[in-house]
């Protein structure tokens, strides 16, 4: 599973990479979580509040920080989705 | 698509349970309001008590006048933003950034200019989103006077700041306040979008292909929404309680040993120097709302007029170091600097208006 935090790297930003980590792994998530701090990238998701969330390539949340369980809704989400 | 705020992995909820399903996501706050109203009531009686029955300080005395202020302030600021800042992390979970892009987009004109200086002191964003905001804004077709608008009156009109001033100076000041942010974010908006300021945006912000993410953020039930607020609540009074101690002592620093008569001298109404003065002293400052109340309190208390003040206030919560850092990287020199001479110059006419009128 792919997992991008979008942002500048702000503290918001942080606390949702670290939010989506702790969701990943008490799901037992195998995650690679990656930032995307450039504005050109983040924009050309179309994100325009960050810190955004992006699943496998798909925009789970944007402009705010989810609390862990609602990531891991978001995360589980994506599982069902694939199937 | 699914609706994204639907858990798979649970089964569905029935919807008899909804009623106490909201008391315990945050309805029991409804039930709380009476005692805080009462609490509040009692605090300064409580102070004063506290500083010279309890601890026999001398009424007059600097330390025993400090620690009645401290006293009192504390719990009653920190009282004041918790109610201030639940009402408006709930009222912001029917605000969003993409909402509001989607209401200005093509809106020329007064209306559009008005519209986005009052949308722009309730709509959430983190300060560091500025420049996708931005770009969001500009590539929808939202014209770029009325995204100033937008940005200025976010920057001017703080909405904590804002029902705190409701809460401690009353309606005609919080009133006043609003009002001359928003009227400053739409002239300055109107006056640059008639400069076609265009040519200096950043060659690719104009080039970039911006296409909105369709994520649907769902309808949200009033559960979810207090949840939200609660969380917020948390956040934000955990981020802001140690500039709030600050300003506290800083203020009860000035409520017990600043003499009145030097406040009134530099801070005065009849001293033309004191708002610019003032304006920037609060620039290189960082602080928010809630650690800067007190403070603007204690120098009310000792003389200082309140215009003077309250042109500081805005130059500290409003005008930020990093935030225009941050916007240098869409706007040329130029453009950044009319929008910091906008907003400056928005603060030294409310300064000044506030000291010729109150």
């Amino acid at each position: 599973m792919r997992i991008e935090i979008l942002g500048s790297g702000c503290a918001n930003c942080k606390l949702l990479a670290e939010r989506t980590a702790e969701a990943a792994r008490e799901l037992g998530l195998e995650a690679n979580i990656s930032k995307v701090t450039d504005y050109q990238d983040i924009v050309s998701r179309g994100v325009m509040s960050t810190p955004g969330l992006v699943v496998d390539g798909v925009v789970k949340s944007q402009g705010q920080v989810p609390s862990v369980v609602a990531i891991q809704r978001m995360l589980g989400c994506s599982r069902a989705e694939q199937g | 698509m699914k609706v994204p705020l639907q858990d798979p992995l649970s089964p569905p909820v029935p919807t008899r349970v909804k009623v106490s399903d909201f008391w315990s996501h945050g309805g029991w706050l409804l039930l709380t309001l009476p005692l805080w109203f009462l609490i509040y009531h009692y605090l300064k009686p409580f102070g004063n008590w506290l500083a010279f029955s309890l601890l026999r300080f001398a009424k007059g005395s600097h330390l025993g006048e400090a620690v009645a202020f401290f006293a009192f302030d504390a719990p009653k600021v920190l009282m004041l933003l918790l109610l201030v800042v639940l009402g408006v992390t709930f009222t912001q979970t029917y605000v969003s950034p993409e909402r509001t892009r989607d209401l200005l987009a093509n809106r020329a004109g007064a209306w559009g200019h008005l519209l986005a200086s009052l949308l722009g002191i309730f709509t959430p964003f983190c300060s560091c989103s500025a420049v996708p905001l931005f770009i969001g804004f500009v590539s929808v077709g939202v014209p770029l006077g009325v995204t100033f608008s937008f940005l200025v009156a976010a920057s001017m009109v703080n909405e904590v700041a804002l029902f705190m001033l409701l809460g401690v100076f009353g309606w005609k000041i919080a009133l006043l306040y609003a009002s001359t942010g928003v009227g400053m974010a739409f002239a300055a908006g109107w006056v640059l979008g008639k400069l076609r300021m265009e040519k200096h945006l950043e060659p690719w912000v104009m080039q970039i292909d911006f296409q909105a993410s369709t994520l649907e953020q769902g309808q949200k039930t009033l559960s979810e929404r207090l949840d939200l607020s609660l969380d917020g609540v948390r956040d934000i009074v955990g981020k802001v309680w140690p500039y709030l101690l600050m300003g506290i002592a800083v203020g009860a620093f000035i409520h017990g040993y600043v003499p009145e008569a030097l406040l009134a001298r530099f801070m005065g109404k009849s001293s033309w120097w004191s708002v610019p003065v003032a304006v920037l002293i609060g620039v290189p400052l960082y602080s928010n709302a809630a650690g800067v109340l007190p403070i603007v309190q204690a120098l009310i208390g000792k003389g200082a007029a309140l215009g003077t003040v309250l042109a500081f206030m805005m130059a500290v919560i409003g005008l930020s170091l990093p935030e225009t850092i941050i916007l240098r990287k869409v706007l040329k020199p130029r453009l950044i600097a009319v929008f910091v001479g906008v907003v400056a110059l928005g603060i030294l006419l409310t300064g000044y208006l506030f000291n010729l009128i109150l």
